[in-house]
């Protein structure tokens, strides 16, 4: 442990192209906005954003910029604008983050792109509390401020068997919104390409599995700190062409590093599996922290909440609804268990790292003693390390950096 | 060059630890001093007094292992390191070759490590971010109560009426020592409180599967809590010679294992 040398991590060439996307994802939500030539949803992350697209909204997804200013390390100046207007700092730091960037009118999207001024006013809310209270909560501060409807699905929620009752549920409350949306846009909804829009999302999520997957080779060619950026396309542009394009290109260079025998982290030693948030303002110093120890954080059930393989342009309002309430936050600790389970099976881990978010308590899974069930249950070394996925006045890097190298080391010894 | 010797540094976020063994992993020098915010003079200082201790000089230096906070800072004696948590369990399995739960409270983190008869690590915990029920804890308590540190082991035997304080957060316990001040409540009581707390802070961080061996400069210091301690888990605790050098003595170990 503690080696000297530097190792080497291996750039990603598709970044790119996918920068490109981004760049012009975000230039096409900043004309709807300021030339109002397209309406403009705001939707939760695992919200009906396929919906929404069909419906010809330009859809912006506040959590991708929450995460924006935490990579950026703008969050903790920002958070603590919203707690001192009553949101405490132990809730949600993107939902505190983000407000707060409202309120001083700061955001990356101005830094990264000229001639962004702000972040695109919407003309509708859209959530889901599939994943947590705070997404309600925190569009409706914002219907408030701007004067715009919040609107959405409330999620039933700790599902270990995801029934027709659930999902009749979910896909009435889906149903119930388009007559609304449709008022706001002023376009009735095309169901036709709502199956479109379903198809390239299935689409979409068929790819980032495989791209995923890649790193069940031995060694892996990409890295957790890798897939939190190249998730970028499946959460903004999912139901879209230029997701699967550019998917398309990343699955081939993953695939080509396979071929050659090229790993992430030079000379992969170890195999971690990551449970819970990133932390964003310590993408950098982690991926580092753990490649300097030939360790390699090649799975997460972060990256993978993105697969959603119950879409089908079939029958697009159930397998939405599917999809939406299949999600790993959404079940209950006995289906997240197994889930896991078969995660460390496939990917061929020797640790799991828990990341205990302070402010995101349903991203947190080492709160109720699923650590030493997993352990108990499977004999792979578990390290739970307390920070956040924003706010890095709850990150201790002296701490984390002691508990990791001590956690390879432990498992150096073991083997 | 006479016997080669083999150094451990342990560079604490309070305290500096060094100590010498030989080839038969005796102790043979030890140096203890406060870490300051000089990390590489203080550990040489405490490198020099423990040489001068067994009777070596930096020629007879075989290898050494840094560990603690500071171990990068000390590349000029050695570039090899390890986490304080390998080298603490390292130095208590040397001491009780057996299945252990080692409790090491030290003067910035408290740290809860299993290790099993060989001397694997099977799992740790330390503290999170808080301060209660560390050495830092009861730094800060001896200031605000006016009490010089070494102090605190004497008064708390005094004690006929402990104090109990409840918080796990130092700021709300510094709260509730100013309370029973105001009600007029006996040092030694307050004392001896914030002994239990530490304990208390300390203990359920993680279950005891094992034999438990405590170490760290707050235990070295205060065997109090250590009898504390017995009475609360209703056991005996096993400790190492010199409870505050477990770590440094993990790391000379590694170094003898190392060696080139």
């Amino acid at each position: 442990m503690a080696e000297e040398k530097k190792i080497i991590r291996k750039k990603i060439q598709a970044t790119d192209q996918m920068n490109k996307i981004m760049a012009d994802y975000f230039y096409d939500l900043n004309e709807a906005s300021t030339t109002g030539s397209r309406k403009v949803a705001w939707c939760t992350s695992v919200g009906p954003a396929e919906l929404l697209r069909a419906m010809g909204f330009a859809v912006h997804f506040p959590e991708n910029h929450a995460a924006m200013l935490g990579a950026t390390r703008m969050s903790t100046d920002l958070i603590p604008e919203a707690n001192a207007i009553g949101y405490s700092p132990d809730i949600c730091s993107y939902l505190t983050a983000d407000i707060g960037s409202y309120i001083t009118g700061k955001t990356p999207l101005a830094m990264a792109f000229e001639g962004i001024k702000s972040v695109p006013r919407p003309d509708v809310l859209v959530y889901n509390t599939n994943q947590c209270r705070d997404v309600q909560d925190w569009f409706s501060w914002y219907s408030k401020e701007l004067g715009v409807p919040s609107i959405g699905v409330t999620s039933p929620k700790n599902l270990t068997d995801v029934t027709d009752a659930h999902i009749d549920d979910v896909t009435r409350q889906i149903e119930a919104l388009v007559p609304q949306l449709e008022e706001i846009s002023g376009e009735r909804l095309d169901m036709e390409r709502l199956r479109e829009t379903v198809a390239l999302s299935r689409e979409c999520t068929e790819l980032w599995k495989q791209v995923l997957e890649t790193a069940t080779a031995r060694p892996a060619p990409l890295t957790f700190f890798d897939g939190t950026i190249h998730m970028g396309p499946a959460v903004v542009l999912r139901g879209t062409r230029q997701a699967v394009d550019y998917y398309k290109v990343l699955l081939a260079e993953l695939e080509r590093r396979i071929e050659d025998g090229v790993g992430a982290v030079e000379d992969e030693a170890i195999r971690i599996y990551w449970e819970g948030m990133p932390v964003w303002g310590r993408l950098r110093q982690h991926s580092e922290l753990f490649s300097n120890l030939r360790a390699n954080v090649l799975a997460s059930t972060y990256c993978s909440s993105w697969i959603f393989q119950a879409f089908d342009a079939k029958d697009p309002f159930r397998s939405m609804a599917r999809a939406y309430l299949e999600l790993f936050i959404v079940r209950s600790d006995e289906y997240k268990e197994k889930y896991i389970r078969e995660m460390l099976e496939k990917f061929d881990i020797d640790g799991i790292i828990y990341h205990d978010a302070k402010t995101c308590p349903c991203n947190s899974n080492s709160r109720y003693g699923m650590p030493q069930r997993l352990e108990a249950e499977t004999g792979i070394p578990s390290l739970v390390i307390s920070g956040d996925l924003n706010d890095l006045r709850c990150v201790s890097d002296e701490q984390t950096k002691t508990n990791v190298e001590a956690f390879i080391e432990q498992i150096e010894e073991g083997e | 060059m006479s016997e080669p010797v083999y150094v451990g540094l342990d560079l604490g976020a309070s305290r500096t630890k060094v100590v010498i063994i030989d080839s038969g992993k005796r102790l043979i020098g030890h140096a203890v001093k406060k870490t300051g915010t000089d990390f590489a003079a203080t550990a040489l200082s405490c490198l020099e007094a423990s040489l001068k201790m067994a009777g070596k000089s930096r020629e007879d230096i075989a290898h050494a292992v840094s560990t603690g906070y500071g171990r990068a800072n000390v590349s000029f004696i050695t570039e090899e390191s390890k986490t304080e948590i390998g080298c603490i369990a390292k130095g208590c399995h040397h001491y009780f070759p057996e299945a252990i739960t080692i409790i090491d409270i030290g003067g910035q983190d408290n740290k809860i490590i299993k290790v099993d008869r060989d001397g694997r690590r099977s799992s740790f915990k330390m503290n999170r971010k808080c301060a209660a029920g560390t050495g830092a804890f009861l730094e800060e308590m001896a200031v605000r109560l006016d009490i010089p540190l070494e102090e605190l082991d004497q008064l708390a035997r005094q004690s006929e009426d402990m104090v109990k304080l409840g918080s796990y957060c130092t700021v709300f316990s510094a709260t509730e020592v100013l309370e029973n001040i105001r009600h007029g409540r006996k040092l030694p009581d307050i004392v001896k409180g914030l002994f239990y707390s530490v304990i208390k802070r300390v203990l359920e961080m993680d279950s005891r599967t094992h034999k438990v061996v405590m170490t760290g400069g707050v235990v070295a210091n205060n065997p109090y809590i250590v009898e504390m301690a017995e009475e609360l888990l209703g056991e005996p605790v096993l400790l190492p010679e010199f409870p505050q050098l477990a770590g440094a003595i993990g790391a000379a170990l590694y170094a003898l294992d190392n060696k080139k």
